[in-house]
């Protein structure tokens, strides 16, 4: 058979447009949105759900995207790091605490820290200490030892404008 | 990843055709959580996933007639949050909290969990105890197997080709019974566990033990009810040395192995520790049960 046969067409809502996209069935979200759409907020840590770098939300709940095949977002909505800023460019409430609170070395976590806590915020506005380790306990930093993240968490949670 | 093509049925009746066309090159998708590692991992090589996404009869928690229904379907993040299931089935609710991320649970099912027949899985412990009865359903018709029939053995179940679960049915417990679930990992967070210990307790009035049952998973090749623990407590008053005797008891029900994560040795002695504790946990529950009237 044609490889190429085997491409599907799939229409989804991708922060906030709609776009339309013939992919394989085997590549996974986070691939496409990588490769495909040149997002490359989300990273591959390390393939198997394990790191949560790959973390993006998926109407709006949060996933690791490397586990989730392309074509299962048909008809879904996907809001990547990217997705957050403003018209602008201006940085979200969420990602403007991270700054501020020095919760941020390297980099590489940062997008999938920011979604998870996104999608917390999302589901729980003010949520304890104990609700923010154990809702981002499935990503993982090697820089930060933490403190500074869980710090940016709760201050973006304290801010009116979310 | 290898190439392959990906389904997406929206009927049982689809899924079953799709099934039957494609044999043994296909596989059943659920969450991935599992499967997609092992297709990563080319331990696993289907040429067809089968998602059961889009099946409406497979995402429900329904309780009703004096039983809970899971759909197959149904996530753990859909478990953890569900107050029905927190109060009625507490070990339940203790098996998804700390099962992988949010992320994980919030696509991982309990089909999926219970399906892959893995020893570690953390719902095996708490369904077995419950009594629950798996609703398997294939182009010939339904039928339905009690859960520890199920297991038989690491990864080894007793699905048939072509046949999909499509509900796990559990009665509702005894009147003032306790349970809880114990997950014995190395980490907090995102471990697997060395060893799972579910206990459910009904005492009477006078804390005298009117039914216990105790299942234990990662205590051998597959989870299992030790029965002689759980009738050498029945009867007898709700006391620590009481759960310490019976630990010792199920300690030589068990067959642990020693493999990368742990011995045998340890995981027996994390038994004794263990189970006295998930029973004091269980009657702690029992009591505020009470309480609140
Ligand atoms: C980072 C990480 C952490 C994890 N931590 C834990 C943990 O702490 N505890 C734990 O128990 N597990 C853990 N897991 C394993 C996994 O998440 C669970 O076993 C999960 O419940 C599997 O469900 P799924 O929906 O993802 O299954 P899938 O991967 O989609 O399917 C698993 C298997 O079951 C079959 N299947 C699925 N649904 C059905 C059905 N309805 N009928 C017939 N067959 C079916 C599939 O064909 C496949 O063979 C972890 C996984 C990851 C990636
Ligand atoms: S890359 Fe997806 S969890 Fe690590
Ligand atoms: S900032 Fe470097 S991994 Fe988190």
């Amino acid at each position: 058979m044609d490889e190429r046969v085997m491409a599907v067409k799939i229409s989804f809502k991708l922060n906030g447009e709609d776009v339309c996209i013939n992919i394989d069935d085997h590549i996974t979200l986070l691939d496409m949105l990588r490769d495909n759409f040149e997002l490359y907020g989300a990273k591959e840590g390390c393939g198997y759900g394990e790191c949560g770098s790959c973390t993006v939300l998926v109407d709006d709940v949060a996933v690791n995207s490397c586990l989730m095949l392309a074509p299962a977002v048909n008809g879904r909505s996907v809001v990547t790091i990217e997705g957050l800023s403003g018209p602008r460019g201006e940085l979200d409430p969420l990602q403007k605490s991270f700054v501020e609170k020095g919760a941020v070395q390297c980099g590489f976590c940062t997008p999938g820290m920011v979604m998870s806590a996104k999608a917390l915020l999302m589901a729980k506005p003010r949520p304890t200490e104990e609700e923010i380790r154990k809702g981002m306990a499935g990503n993982l930093c090697r820089c930060t030892g933490y403190t500074k993240i869980v710090e940016a968490v709760k201050d973006a949670s304290e801010k009116e404008v979310l | 990843m290898r190439r392959l093509t990906y389904h997406e049925p929206e009927s049982l009746k689809d899924a079953f055709a799709l099934l039957e066309g494609h044999g043994e090159t296909a596989k059943l998708l659920a969450g991935g959580t599992d499967l997609i590692i092992e297709i990563k991992q080319e331990t696993k090589t289907p040429d067809h996933l089968i998602s059961l996404r889009c099946i409406p009869e497979l995402q429900d928690i329904d309780y009703s007639n004096g039983e809970l229904c899971i759909g197959a379907m149904v996530t753990h993040r859909m478990i953890e949050q569900s107050k029905l299931i927190r109060e009625k089935f507490s070990l339940l609710a203790d098996a998804v909290d700390n099962l992988g991320s949010v992320q994980v649970r919030n696509v991982a099912t309990i089909g999926g969990n219970i399906c892959n027949g893995a020893p570690s899985a953390d719902t095996a412990a708490p369904v077995v105890a419950l009594g629950a009865k798996l609703v398997l359903d294939g182009p010939a018709g339904e039928r339905q197997v009690n859960v520890e029939e199920f297991f038989q053995g690491p990864g080894k179940t007793a699905l048939a080709a072509g046949e999909i679960l499509r509900a796990i049915r559990i009665p509702t417990l005894p009147q003032g019974a306790g349970s809880c679930y114990i997950k014995h990992s190395r980490r907090k967070a995102m471990d697997l566990p060395l060893l799972g210990i579910a206990v459910i307790i009904v005492p009477d009035d006078n804390m005298v033990c009117q039914e216990a049952r105790i299942a234990l998973s990662l205590a051998g090749p597959i989870p299992f009810r030790a029965k002689k623990a759980e009738a050498f407590v029945t009867g007898k008053p709700l006391s620590r040395e009481i759960w310490e005797q019976a630990a010792q008891v199920a300690v030589s029900e068990s067959n642990p192995r020693t493999s990368f994560r742990t011995t045998a040795d340890y995981r027996k002695k994390m038994i004794c520790a263990l189970i006295p504790r998930a029973a004091e946990t269980a009657l702690r529950r029992v009591n505020k049960a009470w309480m609140k009237g």
